[in-house]
């Protein structure tokens, strides 16, 4: 990069969002410099973790089957968000991601069917061949390969904005710091799901037990910096996407593997050997987004998942192996549970089970009588050893709370007038539409439709 | 086959950590068949690992997709740990087991064992004509060409040799066929062995899903797949000139070096003799084999120079570069013998090619060849299972 010079668009930030804004504008005729806090090996943000985007169609195109109309997708979006959305905003993205596919591929980005065991998305999610981080290694091509700049390891530490209007920032390389200046600003920069501190905040200590599954570079830093300013905010600050992963899972970063799909296949006690929630409510797709929540209200946020053989080898293999034993007393003791009281609930849920013909595949009705809390489908007796455990987690994927914007891409601040050159994409704006719970593959429908409109309109404003 | 030449535990613990990685992520399973054959299956023994090591062509694509490759604190290196695998694997099935070894100082053995077969083949001509012979013009028209070595001896050397390398090519095939049979190995059909011979002559999945795989570098290209089927149809067609050489001699009577074709003869013309043409179709197949054997190792080499060094097993660098150069030198001395072999540069250019021929076949079973016939039976196994083999898990 050039420190004299002064780009017509500075993007903040390196996942997809980012790079479809970069390209957008590049393509629209902009000078631009991407700043990516992550060095280079760690770039994309959470789009690295990635799989799919949701896709609005009327007809099967090209690895989507059969059809998915603006109608379904918005019904679909209302019932995960129960109404906390931007009506306008929401259906011009629905509308928009029907362009999706073709425009990633124009960018080289490429797809292929819905992976193995993920056939109720073949309709309407399109997957990317080889994952997000593929997705990413092309979009950072294709933006190279266009003349953009791209800064790896640059955290911007300070913007300098004057009555809505962005005029440079700060940032550190490699120990030293910078200023550049740019005529237009695209933040797409992430949630602060990564910012422990901050997460504490809203949740209290007990976030010093949550697992982040993506990113460790998405420490709000930027959507801090944009509040500071004026920004007007959405979505509410303790809201997040929060999954059950494997206790055992790092830190940070651990992405996809460390997921445990076997939830319904059993049960789940808490570190008191209790049982807290129906595990049988609905499919897993569908469920595996609340049980985050669950396992963060147990006493130190931590959960097992118990099965026998019977259920092995008919869900997604975890990565890590599970904790196995000839009896549920001897599970217990490698748990660190009490085994009287593992054994009580284990007897009680048996008692309880009620006959049917099980099928996962279905709601298959097959309950408990007279338990509390009761599990409503798959309920089988839990009596076949060898018996397994896979202990449980929060793992955090992203905070809803951002910057508002409007339908340019452009954030709105305090006042409610758009700023003058500041637009923002992905996870930081994303909770204008998505108040809360999530819908698979939207987040990088978000991204791609807001990062390219941002582009888009910050190179139009350049160059008016 | 001796005790220590199965598959370190180490490498087969870390083979089996990565598969649990792949397995519980499965986003590269559009690349290529070793993802969907790693789906059959929830547990990893050493030999699914062998396996699935050689269904792996090595593409690196998905490397480059890869969120938990280096530095990630996974450290997933699957490309590199396949590799260490198939080297492994390459010992484990050779026979004689004695010569396992080999593996190890391969690009050495082979320059050894050519310059040894050099002087044998050196030795053998000035026994058979001496020093005189060696050393003069011979001409065609005179039927003179095996005045430099007679054609039995040839015959009887590389007939040996050929008899020996295809025993062991077919006790490695079945040592890796048993090991990898797995508890309840369905039978294999016809319909398999087609699907798993068009994957091997079409290299299917050396095209990264579709436009090519990332290989020497990220970017996706077809450049290795293209080298690869030059230096595969270029060895195919010498071979096909050599049995076709040899139905000529002893079905046909036809004997001596086939003619060189004429102009004439190529262009069809009113008059030209025709028969000559069909004579020289050893030459003919010999030439474009040869001009595939020029292209592709030379190209095969230049990538391995410019690939992703984190990807590479660098113990295997002499044996991969050792079976190129040898294939590029065989076709180029072979070039040269058609060329000069009316001149007293017969006898040398001769000893240097047959030298190397022989060199290139017997450090054959031994070398990086034997990929071949190994990622022949784990595409067959790989056809079998896909039609037999349901997908483990699923959401």
């Amino acid at each position: 990069m050039e420190f004299s010079k002064i780009y017509d668009v500075l993007v903040i930030g390196g996942g997809n969002a980012a790079l479809c804004a970069a390209i957008s504008a590049r393509r629209s005729g902009a000078s631009v410099l991407v700043l990516e806090s992550a060095p280079k090996d760690f770039r994309g943000g959470n789009s690295r973790h990635t799989r799919n985007l949701r896709c609005m169609h009327k007809a099967p195109m090209a690895v989507l089957t059969d059809a998915y109309t603006e109608e379904e997708y918005w019904e679909d979006f209302m019932k995960v968000t129960g109404g906390m959305t931007n009506e306008p905003l929401a259906r011009m993205a629905i509308r928009q991601s029907e362009t999706c596919m073709q425009w990633m591929m124009q960018q080289g980005i490429r797809f292929q069917p819905s992976l193995g065991g993920t056939l109720h998305l073949s309709r309407t999610n399109a997957f990317f061949l080889g994952g997000g981080k593929a997705l990413v290694n092309a979009l950072y091509r294709t933006a190279e390969s266009l003349g953009v700049e791209i800064e790896y390891g640059s955290e911007v530490r300070e913007l300098k904005i004057t009555d809505g209007r962005f005029t440079s920032a700060l940032f550190s390389r490699r120990g030293f710091s910078h200023e550049v200046r740019a005529k237009a600003l695209v933040a797409a920069s992430g949630g602060f799901q990564a910012n422990i501190p901050w997460l504490k905040k809203a949740w209290g200590d007990v976030a010093e037990n949550f697992i982040i599954r993506g990113t460790p570079y998405s420490n709000g830093n930027i959507l801090r910096l944009l509040m500071e300013q004026g920004a007007k905010t959405v979505g509410d600050p303790t809201q997040c996407h929060a999954v059950a992963i494997d206790a055992r899972a790092p830190r940070f970063d651990g992405g996809i593997i460390t997921r445990v799909d076997c939830v319904s296949l059993g049960i789940v006690v808490n570190k008191n050997a209790q049982r807290f929630y129906d595990e049988g409510e609905d499919f897993w797709p569908k469920r595996y987004a609340i049980w985050g929540r669950l396992v963060a209200g147990q006493p130190d946020q931590i959960g097992y998942s118990i099965i026998d053989s019977k259920a092995m080898g008919t869900f997604m293999p975890p990565v890590f192996p599970p904790v196995e034993a000839n009896s549920i007393r001897e599970l217990a003791g490698l748990l660190k549970l009490d085994p009287a009281a593992l054994e009580a609930t284990v007897n009680e849920f048996n008692g309880a089970v009620q006959p049917g013909a099980f099928d996962h595949a279905i709601m298959d009705k097959c309950a408990t009588a007279g338990l509390t809390p009761p599990k409503t489908n798959w309920a089988r007796r839990i009596d076949k050893p060898p018996f397994y455990a896979y202990p449980l987690r929060p793992g955090i994927t992203f905070t809803y709370l951002g910057v508002a914007v409007n339908e340019s891409a452009k954030v709105i601040m305090q006042d409610d007038k758009p700023s003058k050159n500041i637009y923002a994409a992905g996870e930081i704006m994303a909770g204008n539409i998505l108040g809360k719970g999530y819908l698979a593959g939207i987040g990088m429908t978000i991204g791609t439709i807001f990062g390219r409109i941002a582009g888009e309109e910050a190179a139009r404003y350049v160059k008016a | 086959m001796s005790k220590h030449s199965n598959v370190s535990p180490e490498l087969v613990q870390e083979g089996e950590r990565i598969m649990r990685i792949c397995n519980a992520c499965r986003y590269c399973e559009g690349f290529c068949a070793v993802f969907p054959a790693m789906e059959r299956r929830l547990t990893f023994e050493e030999s699914d690992l062998n396996y699935l090591a050689n269904l792996c062509h090595n593409c690196t694509e998905c490397y480059y997709a890869c969120q938990y490759a280096p530095p990630q604190e996974f450290e997933l290196n699957f490309p590199k740990t396949l590799a260490e695998i198939r080297l492994e694997t390459y010992r484990k099935y050779a026979w004689p087991g004695m010569f396992a070894e080999l593996f190890h100082k391969n690009g050495l053995v082979t320059g050894v064992v050519t310059a040894a077969s050099m002087i044998v083949v050196l030795a053998v001509i000035l026994g058979s004509g001496g020093p005189a012979s060696f050393l003069a013009a011979h001409s065609d028209v005179k039927g003179a060409f095996y005045a430099v070595m007679s054609h039995e001896a040839m015959v009887v050397t590389f007939g040996i040799v050929a008899v020996l390398i295809a025993t062991a090519f077919a006790i490695g095939f079945v040592r890796f066929w048993k090991d990898t049979e797995g508890k309840a190995a369905p039978a294999v059909t016809p319909g398999a062995f087609v699907q798993a011979l068009s994957d091997t002559l079409l290299l299917r999945y050396l095209d990264g899903a579709e436009d090519g795989c990332a290989y020497p570098d990220e970017t996706p290209s077809n450049v290795r797949r293209r080298f690869h089927h030059a230096t595969f149809y270029g060895f195919a067609l010498c071979f096909a000139a050599t049995a076709v050489g040899t139905v000529f001699h002893y079905v046909l009577g036809w004997e001596g070096p086939p003619p060189i074709p004429t102009v004439a003869s190529l262009l069809g013309r009113p008059g030209a003799p025709q028969l000559e043409l069909l004579r020289s179709l050893p030459v003919i197949l010999g030439s474009l084999g040869g001009i595939g054997l020029l292209i592709g190792p030379a190209g095969l080499l230049w990538l391995k120079t410019r690939r992703n060094s984190l990807l590479v097993d660098h113990r295997q660098n002499g044996m991969d570069a050792g079976f190129l150069v040898l294939l590029f030198l065989a076709s180029l001395t072979g070039f040269m013998l058609t060329a000069l072999r009316e001149t007293t540069f017969s006898g040398p250019v001769m000893v240097a090619h047959l030298g190397i021929v022989m060199g290139l076949f017997l450090t054959m079973p031994y070398g990086k060849f034997v990929h071949g016939i190994y990622r022949f039976g784990a595409l067959l196994r790989n056809a079998v299972e896909k039609s037999t083999m349901p997908t483990l898990g699923s959401e």
